[in-house]
């Protein structure tokens, strides 16, 4: 019996004791609502189109899932103690928040079924707002979107972030760290919606799919330089964590070394992976491929004559 | 590598700042431990002390306050440390009554509040002794943003703890100031704090 005990405390105990590494490490109510009223949107908008008869595949709600559950992973569970306390782990977030949570999510083309099921009046409320509120709102994401601006956005904040004196700050505030990870996730979902959905969603917003191509490859450059600056230095970059203690024993150069590599490599891979779907957009779109003018007629072989 | 916090975000209005600075003689140059004013939380705890009563932030609240996190079986870094600023203490003079340093136990099952007591008194009568359990220490590193873990005990049942480095200093009323490093010296801690009691 004790041995039964013993063995159900040593079987059980830990199940039970990992389950709080599932819960958040500091609560962000915004972070927490946000996933909650996007998957409650998405619920409501798939049930309503499959009464309409047009049901959404497994496959894009399985990726708008997964990319929400990955956001909220690494900020709402013991990842987010982990990320403050570990360098590579915080590069490990920031992959997650800028780069493969924001794809899978753009992915997945939720703009249909959220609209299918953002609630009616709020719907009408939308259509119904002033152009004094409408307009500065459209201007303001048009200058964000620009194809100049927005791959300079998306590597200065990476930049701006990693910046030391400015990191160490970001790690010391809770306000600056949660401000941190928000402008990541947001950036992200713009940025790669830009990149990585077709022409016909984004209606005046889009750009063609030459130009996203190469600013894809351009905004793999600099992270590459960074990723490679920072694995390569062979003294420690950022104090903070010596200062305020790593989560588990590891020598700082090895943490810096694989946070170097995590910006570095996945990020230049990302960038593989976009232009590999902006390539299928292209075959897939009918006006990406006609020819703009009739091809010339071959040439005659210069021995024929 | 010392990290003025204050200085390099500001890099880009530093022209302005030295203006400002020349301008207005009070606030002098720029601290030598990293500014922390507006970043850290506020002194804030419930923890009992080493003569075994219980303790809030509001008991030291006339006192300029460092915030330290170790352990009384530490090797290194906690008595180095401590003894450090037990001697910027004394080149204080007497305003060092005007602060406190809490030493706050991240290894609560060893050090008792007799241990700590003992350990304390080894470095000045402005040294304080902080313990809880392990859900007022959690509570602690949360706001201070700072972490602890137990490594394996050897064969004797002794194991070592890592823990956080930083020396937080508080000013008058628990306002967060300044953040020591562990390249900060002796000397750097004692002329902030002086300036600190002044201004503060």
């Amino acid at each position: 019996m004790l041995a039964a005990g013993a063995w159900y405390h040593s079987k059980m105990s830990p199940v039970v004791t990992d389950l709080h590494y599932l819960l958040p490490w500091q609560f962000y109510p915004t972070v927490f609502l946000a996933c909650v009223i996007a998957v409650a949107l998405y619920v409501r908008g798939l049930a309503a189109l499959r009464r309409s008869g047009t049901p959404v595949g497994f496959g894009r709600a399985f990726t708008f899932f997964l990319g929400i559950a990955l956001n909220y992973a690494v900020l709402q569970t013991y990842v987010d103690f982990l990320a403050q306390h570990m360098f590579w782990i915080h590069r490990l977030q920031h992959l997650i928040l800028h780069h493969v949570g924001p794809v899978l999510i753009v992915l997945a083309a939720p703009e249909t079924v959220l609209r299918a099921g953002t609630p009616a009046p709020i719907l009408r409320g939308l259509r119904r707002v002033p152009s004094w509120i409408g307009r500065p709102v459209r201007l303001f994401f048009r200058i964000l979107q620009h194809p100049l601006i927005a791959p300079t956005l998306f590597v200065g904040l990476i930049f701006f972030w990693l910046t030391p004196a400015i990191h160490f700050t970001a790690m010391l505030d809770e306000r600056r760290y949660l401000l941190m990870n928000w402008s990541m996730l947001i950036d992200g979902i713009l940025f790669w919606w830009l990149m990585l959905a077709p022409r016909q969603v984004q209606g005046s917003a889009a750009i063609g799919y030459g130009t996203r191509i190469i600013i894809l490859v351009a905004v793999a450059v600099p992270q590459m330089i960074l990723g490679a600056y920072i694995a390569l230095r062979s003294t420690p970059l950022y104090s903070i964590y010596a200062v305020c203690g790593r989560a588990w024993d590891i020598s700082p150069l090895t943490d810096q070394q694989l946070g170097g590599l995590l910006t570095w490599i996945p990020a230049a891979m990302m960038s593989v992976i976009g232009v590999l779907v902006v390539l299928h957009h292209m075959m897939h779109d009918p006006e990406a491929t006609a020819p703009h003018r009739p091809l010339p007629p071959p040439a005659e072989p210069a021995g024929s004559a | 590598m010392s990290v003025n916090v204050n200085v390099n975000v500001k890099a880009a209005s530093a022209l302005i700042m030295t203006f400002l600075l020349a301008a207005c003689s009070a606030s002098g140059p720029p601290y030598a431990l990293a500014n922390v004013t507006g970043l850290v939380a506020p002194l804030e705890f419930h923890l009992t002390d080493q003569n075994g009563q219980p303790v809030t932030a509001a008991d030291y609240r006339h006192d300029i306050v460092l915030l330290y996190f170790g352990y009384t079986h530490c090797p290194d870094q906690c008595p180095t440390t401590l003894a450090m600023l037990g001697n910027a203490l004394q080149a204080l003079g007497p305003q060092a009554s005007q602060v406190r340093v809490l030493f706050v136990s991240v290894d609560p099952r060893r050090d008792t509040v007799a241990v700590l007591k003992r350990y304390v008194g080894n470095f000045g009568p402005q040294f304080v002794g902080l313990r809880g359990d392990q859900t007022e220490l959690t509570t602690l590193s949360k706001r201070y943003r700072i972490s602890y873990h137990y490594e394996a005990p050897d064969k004797y049942g002794d194991y070592e703890v890592d823990h956080s480095t930083a020396v937080f200093v508080f000013g008058r009323h628990g306002r967060a100031r300044l953040l020591g490093q562990s390249d900060n010296t002796e000397k750097q801690y004692t002329s902030d704090l002086r300036r600190l009691l002044a201004n503060s």
